[in-house]
Order: C-alpha cells, then structure tokens, then sequence
C-alpha cells in the first residue's frame, strides 16, 4: 500500500545523488509551524503554488474557554494572541482558506482533514505537526515536517524525500472488552520502543484492525510517531468509505463511485513483503497506562512499575514520583484531561461519558473536557454528553489542542499527577513539572472517579 | 544558508537517552513567529530552576560548556514533535553539530535543512565522547570524518544530497523551485 501511494505521487523519481520530489495531495497547516515559513516566501517574492490543496486552522495557541474564543474577552497569552493573528494576515495574503477561532468548522487539525472529508485514500498528506501521522487511518500517506519543510509545499506543493523502509504491525484475533484502540498503540509502541519504528511507515494489519472504526483506527494512527514512525497507515476498507461518504468534501455521485474504485486498489496485494514485521495478540492486553517520561514506558493497570538500574529510568521515575514495584492502579490522580488528536473524537467522549454517567469527581480531582473540533462539541451536545460531564464535576470547553501540551495556558500544575488521553508524557509536556499518565478515555473517566488510577472494567457502562 | 564544511570544537555531553523535542524547547516558548532568539529557552526546564536561576549542574551551565558547538547526546535525540524550533534554539545557543547514536526522523531532517550537523557515531565513540566532554573534537563534511584528540578518525554517514547542500551552501528550496517544470507536468496529468 505505502509503495503504491509513494509511486504514484513522484514527480522526480530519485537518484543515487538526489532525492525523490514528491507531490503532495493536500497541506494542513496551523498557527504555531507556518509563521516563519510564510516570511521566507515574502523575502523571496514566492506565492502559495496551490491554495486549492492548502488549509489552515487554528488549534495549538487559541484558548478554550468559551469567553475568550467567543465573548470578546482578549486571548490572555500575548503572543499567542499574536500568532493567531498573523496566521490571520499570512491566509488572507497568500489566499489560503482558514478556519478562523469563531468558525464553526475550527478544531484540532488532525480532527477536522478527516470530519471534511478531505483525507482520502491514496493521498499524499502533511502538517507541519508530527501527528500528521493521524490521517494514515485511511490509507493515506500523511507524515509530519518542520517548518522549512513547510515553506517547500507552500511554495511547490513538492518535497524532496528518500523513500521509507515498510514495517508491517499485525493485530491477531480481537480485542477484549473494556480494551481499546489507545491500549493497542501504547502496548505497541511499549514492544517496539520509541525508536521501534525510526525510518519505517508502519502498516497496521490483521484482524484486530480491520474490527476497528474509523474513530479507534486513527487513534492508532496518530501515535505511530511516538514508535519514532513518521508515517502509519491502514488499509481502506468499507469502513473507510462508510465513514467519508457522510463527509462534505468527499466526492460526489459518479466521482465517488469512481474514487471507491480507485481506492479499492490502495490495500497491499497478497504476498508483498515488508522490510520488518511483527505480531501481536490482541485478545492478550489489558488496560495500559503509562508510567515514565516517554510514551514507551508503559505497563499493564493491572501490573507493577517495573525496575531497572538505567540511570534514565530512575531520573523518569523520580520525576514522576513513583516507585519500583508500585501498583500501577492506585496511584493518585489530580487531574484528568479528556480530549487530544489522539482521543478527542465524538467515540471517544461518548466511551467516557459511559463510565462518568451517575458518578461525580473524586474530591480534589480536576477533569478538563476538551472536544477535538467545533463539530465534536456540538455533537456531543447534540447526545447530552456535556451535561454526563458537567454534572460529574468536569469542565466542558471549547475545541483545540489544549492541556496536551499546554501552549494556551490549559496547564497541569508541578507536581500534579494527570490521567491525560493525549500522546506524550514527555517532562513539562503538560506543564512544568507535571506528571503524565497516557490512558484511554474510559480509563480516565474511571481514574477520575476514584481519584486513583483504575481499571475501568471495574465500572460497568451506564 | 551559509555552507558548513568543518567543525572545530570542543564538545558538551548530555548523556540522557530520548531527549525530546519537548526539552529541547518546551512548547511554551513556541508562540514567537520569528525564528530568532530561541537559544536563551534552549533546555529551559533542565536549565533553570523554577526561579529562573541557572542550575549549575546542567552541561550547558558549567563554565567549560562556554563555546562548545557540539553537542554529543544520548542515543534518539530528537523524538517527539516536529518543531523545528528545536534546531533553531541549538544553533541560537551556538552548536554547529550534534553528535548520537541515532536522530529521530524529522529532527535529524529540520537540522540539515537549517545546516546544524547530525552526526551519527558508532556506539563506541559515542561512548568515548560520553565518557569525555570537554575535549576538541574536528568534523569534516567533505570526508564525514570526525578527528578525535589522538588523531582517530572515525567516518560517519551522510547523504549525499545532504553533503552536496551542506558544503554548498545549497538551500532545498531552491532546488525544489528549479523543477518547477516537472511539477507543472505532474499536475497535468493529476488532476
């Protein structure tokens, strides 16, 4: 699948001396990666070469309380304030459609390319953020760049690459119940380690995937680059198309009957090998948590911290005030973030609603909700999820990327412990000093209520 | 971007393995839209306390780190989020190279595009280097050797595109703009 999509958009195949020029299908872009990258083309005299493939929204800076995104109230941040703002000024220069903070289509980029139906099968797709990798769910190639990188598409609508080596995941049987899409990737990326998957795209297959919706599928997706993969992908399926057909940007009448058969090509043909390849059992995990400083330090609810004499590990320990051979269920919660490109979706707030629904906040707990997109939120308002969450003693807020890494002030204070549904538990990532426990939804939810970390197969559903 | 063809330097060893982008600069020092001034945040949370004071255990606070422009850290430098900010904030500090055992992705790419050189060492070097902080090392792109004290050299890959801009000064976007022809013809044929 990875090669058929790579073939299909080189534009200059490459060379022993140089590198391939890729074309690439569509560029998402936000507020924090592109600053810079719009002054370069301004001091070089260079336009967007395709506005037609580009959009911009804003996520990583812009606030989420409703009266600072909708009352007028100024963004407290100054400079955030500021880059909002220019990203204002460089769309409206180089005629790049955005979504700005009062749109209702706003959200969380990696929310909103596949809510609009413009991640699709076979596309080349790129963000100047690492969980491009998200849109890989539907078998797209999609991978994360830097800002220089950034300022190549804008002007060419190309990037110069070497091509990846393939790394093939397969996921026997299935999932048990109470197990999740978030278990799934953390226990990966705890196999391979957080280097695993350096100069690979991964591909993730089997059973256990092909079970998966749309909402578990990019979840895994996005955190292939936590397994240092800039790319993960999955092959389409009906479910693929299911779920694009509701979109509005996807095609239409005889384009869509055309693009299914175009995309039905897309999955990798019987016998392909891979450079490297493992298996895994699905019906084996259990609920994961993470423990340590980098998303690879993971462990069963059910299991222990484990020990090591690895000067490393004991510095993530002590940072994280934790022990060797504590249970990981128990450990003291302060804070629970529900919300992220990784678990923001309607599925995923739905799944913690569930857990929350007739229970309240352990005392002391903080819980911040945060939907992935404008469109989320009003979902879920649509189903009453807010009210699951505000009665339970949450907050409820406005869309964007939030407490995952705290650039708008949504921040974990030193020394609190955070149940986090997001990608990294890097030190400081939520906060300084703050110490992040990567969980699925229902596993914050539960942790929330008992303000200890817990196993949510011991609540039953609501 | 100016050409990069030798580094003489002493180095600073930061040994830890993994060290995220988020370290390298925490993301509440990515709100400014210019690309300059970065190297003062470079660290901040290892280098400072919670009072702002410089924390004079850090490698980069110690009086020999003053100069150094090679970094030799530990193994997946670089992991996390694409923030290019985090080459920017390296070389704003005054490094020309940074020396491990193997780079993450996009890292390893966001340096070379801005002329900051990966070097990627065998494990026992690197262990030398680690073992060794604070000595003159020289790193020749031409050759992609690196000179130890003693007159050791090590070679070290590089691609050769990589080698060819570096040594040229030779910035992508022009290179890219330069196909503007075949891309047209690509676009032609895909819409």
């Amino acid at each position: 699948m990875f090669e058929k999509v790579w073939e299909n958009h080189v534009v200059v195949p490459e060379t022993a001396d140089t590198p391939a020029v890729l074309f690439i299908d569509l560029h998402l872009t936000h507020e924090v990666t592109t600053p810079q990258a719009y002054t370069e083309l301004r001091s070089r005299g260079l336009r967007l070469r395709r506005p037609d493939l580009t959009l911009a929204t804003m996520d990583h800076s812009t606030p989420t309380r409703t009266e600072q995104v909708f009352g007028g109230v100024p963004i407290a941040v100054d400079s955030a304030a500021k880059q909002v703002q220019q990203l204002e000024i460089n769309a409206n220069e180089f005629g790049v459609e955005l979504f700005n903070l009062q749109d209702s289509r706003r959200g969380i980029v990696h929310i909103i390319g596949p809510e609009l139906g413009i991640t699709q099968p076979g596309k080349t797709i790129v963000c100047g953020d690492s969980h491009t990798s998200t849109h890989g769910a539907f078998g797209a190639l999609a991978f994360g760049i830097g800002t220089t990188e950034v300022g190549h598409v804008l002007a060419t609508q190309c990037l110069l690459q070497r091509k990846p080596k393939t790394f093939a995941i397969n996921v026997v049987n299935k999932l048990p119940t109470g197990v999740t899409a978030k278990d799934l990737i953390l226990a990966i990326i705890g196999k391979i380690g957080v280097s695993g998957g350096t100069g690979y795209v991964l591909e993730y297959r089997g059973p256990a995937i092909e079970a998966m919706s749309m909402d578990e599928r990019m979840t895994i997706c996005n955190m292939s680059i936590e397994a240092g993969a800039r790319a993960g992908m999955i092959a389409p399926d009906a479910t693929t198309f299911d779920y694009l057909k509701a979109t509005p940007r996807a095609p239409k009448g005889a384009d869509w009957d055309a693009a299914v058969a175009r995309w039905s090509q897309l999955p990798t043909d019987p016998g392909a090998t891979f450079d490297r390849s493992i298996e895994i059992d699905a019906a084996t995990l259990v609920p994961m948590v993470t423990y340590g400083t980098h998303p690879g330090m993971v462990a069963p609810v059910t299991g222990n911290v484990p020990a090591s004499g690895d000067a490393v590990f004991e510095k993530a320990l002590a940072y994280m005030g934790l022990k060797a051979g504590e249970p990981i269920r128990d450990v003291p919660v302060n804070n629970v973030f529900l919300g992220s490109c990784t678990n923001g979706r309607l599925s995923d707030l739905r799944r913690a609603a569930g857990v929350l629904r007739g229970h309240k906040l352990a005392a002391g707990v903080k819980m911040l909700v945060v939907p992935g997109s404008q469109a989320v939120k009003r979902a879920a308002e649509a189903e009453g999820l807010d009210q699951v969450f505000k009665s339970a003693g949450a907050e409820w807020r406005e869309s964007g990327c939030s407490m995952c890494l705290g650039m708008n002030g949504d921040l974990v204070p030193a020394g609190h412990y955070s149940v986090s549904t997001s990608n990294r538990n890097f030190e400081g990532r939520q906060g300084q000093g703050a110490r992040t426990l990567l969980a699925s939804p229902e596993t914050a939810a539960a942790s929330a209520i008992r303000g200890r970390v817990t196993d949510p197969r011991e609540f039953v559903p609501n | 971007m100016p050409a990069v063809t030798q580094i003489r330097s002493r180095t600073v060893a930061l040994p830890a393995t993994n060290i995220d982008t988020d370290q390298i600069i925490p993301a509440r020092f990515l709100t400014s839209t210019s690309k300059a001034g970065f190297g003062k945040h470079l660290f901040a949370d290892w280098r400072y306390d919670a009072s702002g004071n410089a924390k004079p255990d850090f490698a980069l606070n110690k009086p020999d780190a003053k100069g150094a422009a090679i970094l030799v850290a530990g193994r997946n430098i670089g992991c996390g989020s694409s923030r290019e900010h985090a080459p920017w904030a390296l070389q704003d500090f005054g490094f020309a190279a940074v020396i491990s055992t193997e780079f993450a992705d996009i890292f390893r790419t966001n340096c070379l595009k801005n002329g900051l050189l990966p070097v990627l060492l065998d494990e026992k070097t690197h262990a030398w280097l680690l073992d060794h902080p604070n000595i003159e090392v020289t790193i020749d792109v031409a050759s992609t050797t690196l000179t130890l004290p003693d007159g050791t050299k090590v070679n070290f890959p590089l691609e050769g595109f990589a080698k060819y801009c570096l040594l040229n000064g030779v910035d992508e976007l022009g290179f890219l703009l330069s196909k503007s022809e075949a891309i047209a013809a690509y676009e032609r044929v895909h819409r």
